[in-house]
């Protein structure tokens, strides 16, 4: 026990310079939350700019010729693909830049056709794992039903890549009558999701052996193409597709409540996670709502098509596990709102900067 | 072990209900509850508890986030050890994002500096054995909860004879802040949730003679919503009868004594220095140091960073939100110029900090 002669006087305010890392790369910028937003907002806005990229959906929705007279308009993606170990349970890198392009394509409502990737190897790279990876492309591209038509190779010193980065552009069609977007929400929409949050991100993480504990999780990495297509036949009228990729299911929905000027409400008791990713999760102190996905959809659409959309998920192989989280509302606008297990409220706001476990 | 059967009972809505009920049953009196560990400020706004209970009880934020609380000056060094080419620094994840004067971890490793994170202080010594040619330094910080595997990591990088292994020594203890926040002439809180994981670790005794001297009742409470409202209820009810009790509402990991083995290591390896906390200032014996014979593995002195001084900008008002004097909303700087991707203040940058808490977990009310 010590005297209370000796009790420190307040020093008042403290506190610690900001740090806005606005001069040099951090790894928070490519997390997928607000750093990486903030990135896009301020360094790229200035200098590349269109219609389309303002638009802020992961694809870019374009006339197929000036005049736009053409039946339909084109869908364009890119996607560049880096992962630590290549290979991880459910997946690796080739089928994961395949999926990502194509269901990138997908959110748009449109019909994936085309694929083009680009290489960049590094000096040492064994030939048998580049076959690996190709060969996945390859299945992935046939489930998918997409052709890969144009390729780019290039070869870096070692040390100047890590083994194998892939790019993946791709077109696709959307048919006319269909405007599908971010913008999109209305108030009243039911919100859905295809199956349980978070599997590809504990599977890689998992996989890089530094958590000191197995967990028996797959990456979802999934085309999701078909599981769409199945939704839009039942559900013509659905407002947004999106995949809560990197930055997690909080950080998409945020996205989309910004872009539609609306609130979304979930119920935390609705939201699917598996038991070893919950588990994972709660011994590393992440929050599965900011871990990514790369085989989840989320669907907003008007309530009378809801059960439909629903019900066409669950007889997809990628969405058996599908369920409905939440409900669009008008206020408050922009914002994320979640009933808590126990009833109260809270504001789910998205990633900030790189995800980083807790210390106790 | 499945950890969704464990933690499913503790989240049961029915049964927190009937807790919550028969708080508000018992509550006839503004009463002001401080929860000492920032993981159960987390749990509170998470689960939105504090908007459950009756408008009488006030939980106020106390300065259990060991990265809130890690001084500047010991932040500043561990940039300066970082940016060394020979050294690999390890910490756990959320330091890496607090500001020193001018750089944190992410700009070091950004500029080439090895900056890993751990998940254990074990992997640390691994790294160590794995990288002979490096020094391998660790950022020992933490409370009470992470003291043994913390020291257990001297103690074997000693057996193993490492000579590159080092660590920069952080270690904070409870007791004496919560004696610094009752003896200041500005104290509001009237009682206190024990920090479950500190006391699994050092049992509960020594806040005996605490709660006599300041006539405050104490609950040793856990991190589950069900933990938190029976802590609340518990001291809730000692506080309307006008008693002071230590009592334990998170029986299922505490004992009165503590892991003893535990605490061996920690006696093996610390002793008790006084320790500079961010935001409230130096407290005499509030923290653990290395022990003489171990000086070999201090960091501080293998690097001759024992001479960096620092001072603090007066920017947000982190001092009063981590004594629990003010809630961070209150804070002109909340939300608006500091934000969890630029964080003014340390309370903001941590998981575990009340600011970042407020922001996350933001109440739709204060929109």
């Amino acid at each position: 026990m010590i005297s209370s002669d000796k009790i420190p006087p307040l020093e008042g305010p403290v506190c610690a310079l900001p740090l806005r890392h606005s001069e040099q790369i951090v790894m928070g910028h490519g997390s997928g939350g607000r750093m990486t937003r903030d990135l896009i907002e301020k360094t790229f806005k200035p200098f590349l700019s269109s219609p389309a990229l303002a638009a802020g959906n992961d694809f870019a929705r374009v006339a197929a010729n000036d005049s736009g007279e053409s039946g339909g308009r084109l869908a364009v993606s890119t996607d560049s693909h880096i992962v630590t170990p290549l290979f991880f349970p459910g997946g690796d890198i080739g089928r994961l830049a395949v999926c990502g392009t194509v269901n990138d394509i997908s959110m748009s409502g449109g019909v994936p056709l085309y694929l083009t990737a680009g290489f960049i190897l590094e000096e040492g790279l064994q030939v048998e794992v580049l076959q690996q990876v190709l060969a996945s492309m390859q299945a992935a591209a046939a489930e998918a039903g997409v052709q890969i038509v144009a390729g780019d190779t290039k070869v870096v010193e070692r040390g100047k890549a890590d083994q194998l980065f892939i790019n993946t552009a791709g077109i696709g069609w959307i048919p006319d009558g269909r405007q599908i977007g971010g913008e999109q929400a209305r108030p009243g929409d039911a919100v859905l999701i295809s199956g349980a949050i978070g599997d590809h991100g504990i599977a890689v993480l998992s996989a890089r052996g530094e958590l000191g504990f197995e967990a028996d999780v797959h990456s979802d990495v999934a085309p999701l193409n078909g599981l769409i297509q199945a939704v839009l036949e039942v559900a013509p009228h659905t407002h947004v597709l999106r995949d809560p990729t990197r930055g997690g299911l909080a950080t998409t929905l945020n996205e989309i409540a910004e872009q539609s000027q609306v609130a979304i409400v979930l119920d935390e008791a609705k939201i699917p996670v598996h038991t070893a990713v919950r588990a994972a999760c709660e011994m590393l102190g992440f929050d599965p709502l900011y871990v990514a996905n790369e085989g989840k959809v989320i669907v907003i659409t008007p309530e009378a098509e809801a059960e439909a959309a629903l019900l066409a998920m669950r007889n997809h192989k990628y969405g058996a596990e599908a369920v409905r989280i939440g409900v669009v509302q008008e206020k408050p606008a922009k914002r994320v709102l979640m009933r808590t297990l126990i009833g109260g409220t809270r504001i789910l706001d998205m990633l900030s900067g790189e995800m980083l476990p807790r210390i106790c | 072990m499945d950890v969704n059967q464990f933690s499913v009972a503790f989240r049961d809505n029915e049964i927190i209900q009937g807790v919550l009920k028969e708080i508000r049953r018992t509550v006839t009196h503004g009463w002001v509850i401080m929860e000492i560990c920032g993981g159960q400020t987390h749990a509170i706004m998470h689960y939105g508890l504090d908007q459950l209970l009756p408008p009488e009880i006030e939980l106020v934020h106390g300065p259990g986030c060991p990265v809130c609380v890690t001084s500047l000056e010991l932040i500043d060094k561990a940039l300066a050890i970082a940016a060394r080419p020979d050294v690999i620094f390890c910490s756990y994840g959320d330091m890496l994002r607090v500001p020193g004067s001018h750089r944190d971890l992410f700009s070091i490793r950004a500029a080439g500096g090895d900056v890993r994170v751990v998940y254990s202080a074990l992997d640390a010594v691994k790294l160590a054995q794995q990288n002979p040619d490096k020094q391998v330094v660790f950022f020992a910080i933490g409370f009470e909860t992470t003291a043994p595997p913390n020291a257990m990591s001297v103690l074997q990088a000693k057996q193993l004879g490492l000579k590159n292994y080092s660590v920069l020594v952080s270690q904070v203890c409870v007791p004496p802040a919560m004696h610094a926040i009752l003896g200041s002439p500005a104290n509001r809180v009237q009682g206190f949730l024990l920090a479950g994981h500190v006391c699994t670790v050092m049992g509960y005794l020594d806040y005996l003679p605490l709660a006599e001297k300041y006539r405050v009742p104490m609950a040793v409470t856990g991190f589950e919503p069900l933990d938190l409202v029976q802590g609340i209820l518990q001291v809730v009810r000692t506080l309307e009868k006008g008693e002071v009790q230590v009592q334990n509402a998170y029986q299922r990991a505490v004992t009165a004594e503590g892991n003893r083995a535990a605490q061996a290591i920690i006696q093996r390896t610390f002793q008790a220095v006084d320790r500079n906390w961010r935001g409230i200032g130096t407290i005499p014996m509030s923290g653990w140091g290395l022990l003489p014979e171990l000086t070999e593995f201090d960091a501080e002195k293998r690097f001759s960073v024992e001479d960096i001084h620092t001072a603090e900008s007066p920017v947000c008002i982190a001092g009063e939100i981590l004594q629990g004097l003010k809630k961070p909303h209150q804070c002109p700087a909340f939300g608006q110029q500091c934000t969890p991707s630029n964080p003014l203040g340390a309370p903001m940058v941590s998981a575990e900090g009340a600011c970042s808490a407020y922001y996350r977990y933001a109440r739709v009310e204060n929109l």
